[in-house]
């Protein structure tokens, strides 16, 4: 498993694997949002953290399609199906979600707080809305694997995949954005919220897996 | 061990391809299965491997130990498709896939020094010609182990000396107690029965195949 973890990581940061097109297109996306907003700091700061969440929800998509496309095209997807006696399926696919996400996500997160600064917002504001992207992210990755093998044999899933996956992530993003919130704005909580957030990632890592493992299986041809 | 296929039948999109296919593979023996294109001999294969549902008959491994409990388990998939990664080197495909399916009898220098290959495992995959990656390919088959060979034109693309070579592989395969089903167009080169398909799909034709 380990090997897999690996070899996916490996591809990411090879030519081709794609692992900075995230981090550029969040980049654009953010850098872009004040000069369409205007220079009122005071409100980029106030629309900071969900901005930043949204721009995040969207790169994190961007990615997705090639998760178990490009396996499938080159063969290796049916090898990876056939191991499940050995690997079982959906912890191949739960590998292969973590890789992704530490090679295409995980940058994201990183460069969050420097995006941050854009938006003016305050340090703790910053580092809360870090804080639950790094939280959140996974689950986003898990549905849209469940998302990606339902369209892998799809030439021109990507988009598609955007549209199944987006409504199912709301939840994450309305978490994660009033945790957010919850750190800078006195009254609202930030825990409660957090704790939902990464409680909505431990339970999609789970189902996500599964379920993006179920539709390999039948998706084979 | 013994793979046993009883009046086995498969289709694609919804419409028959063969029907009526059953054989018994017992360890040292190979199984030829030939016949002209469309005839399913593909997705026989595929259906052995699992990755396809098989649409009637009985299809099982016996006597498989813990080891190799399904068909699945036992077999390596040699399909159109190499299985390997453009971006990394050959080696590394080579390790990957030992450590995914477990270690076989030989590491990879000396499975890719086997295909004649030695020498060439720090190259990109993408590098090779259709050939050289066929070879590498069937070197995935000897960095882990399985008793079960499932070759889809597994010759594709290779020269004499390497059809010659593969033979050669194949026989120590058989001869060590191994399995081989091999769909193929190209007389491979080694002892084994064969089973033609187009009869069963000329059956099917005179039938008339529901429009």
């Amino acid at each position: 498993m380990w090997s897999l973890f690996a070899r996916d990581i490996r591809l990411n940061i090879r030519a081709g694997g794609g692992a900075l097109t995230g981090v550029i297109f969040f980049l654009a996306v953010i850098a872009t949002i004040p000069f369409g907003v205007g220079p009122d700091l005071k409100l980029l700061s106030r629309i900071g953290p969900a901005i930043l969440w949204i721009g995040a929800l969207l790169s994190c998509l961007l990615g997705l399609d090639r998760l178990f496309q490009a396996d499938r095209e080159d063969g290796s997807l049916d090898l990876l199906v056939l191991g499940n006696d050995r690997h079982m399926l959906a912890l191949t696919v739960l590998v292969k979600c973590l890789a992704h996400w530490a090679g295409s996500v995980l940058p994201l997160v990183v460069a969050a707080p420097l995006l941050g600064l854009f938006m003016n917002m305050e340090p703790l504001g910053i580092g809360a809305t870090a804080l639950t992207l790094l939280v959140g992210t996974p689950a986003i990755t898990f549905i849209g694997a469940a998302g990606a093998a339902v369209a892998v044999a799809l030439p021109r899933g990507g988009l598609l995949i955007s549209v199944l996956v987006l409504p199912l992530t709301i939840p994450v993003l309305i978490f994660g954005v009033s945790a957010s919130y919850g750190a800078t704005a006195d009254p609202d909580p930030f825990l409660q919220p957090f704790l939902i957030l990464a409680a909505l990632t431990l339970f999609l890592g789970v189902l996500g897996p599964a379920s993006a493992a179920l539709a390999l299986r039948h998706g084979t041809d | 061990m013994r793979l046993i296929a009883e009046d086995l039948g498969g289709e694609r999109g919804g419409e028959a391809v063969f029907s009526g296919i059953g054989f018994a593979l017992d360890p040292g023996q190979a199984l030829l299965v030939t016949g002209p294109n469309g005839s399913g001999k593909s997705t026989l294969l595929r259906i052995i491997a699992g990755l396809l549902p098989k649409a009637e008959g009985r299809l099982l491994l016996e006597n498989g130990g813990d080891d190799f409990p399904s068909v699945a388990s036992a077999c390596h998939y040699l399909g159109h498709q190499n299985a390997m990664k453009t971006a990394l080197s050959v080696a590394e495909n080579l390790r990957f896939w030992r450590d995914f399916n477990g270690r076989g009898d030989s590491g990879v220098e000396e499975a890719l020094e086997t295909v004649g290959l030695g020498g060439i495992g720090h190259l990109p995959f993408g590098y090779l010609s259709t050939g050289q990656r066929r070879r590498a390919a069937i070197a995935k088959l000897l960095v882990s182990h399985r008793p079960l060979w499932l070759l889809d034109e597994p010759t594709a693309g290779l020269d004499k000396a390497s059809e010659a070579r593969f033979a050669g592989l194949m026989t120590k395969h058989c001869v060590a107690g191994g399995m081989i089903v091999a769909a193929t167009h190209l007389p491979l080169g080694i002892e084994a029965a064969e089973l033609r398909m187009g009869e069963a799909t000329e059956r099917l034709l005179q039938q008339g195949t529901p429009s």
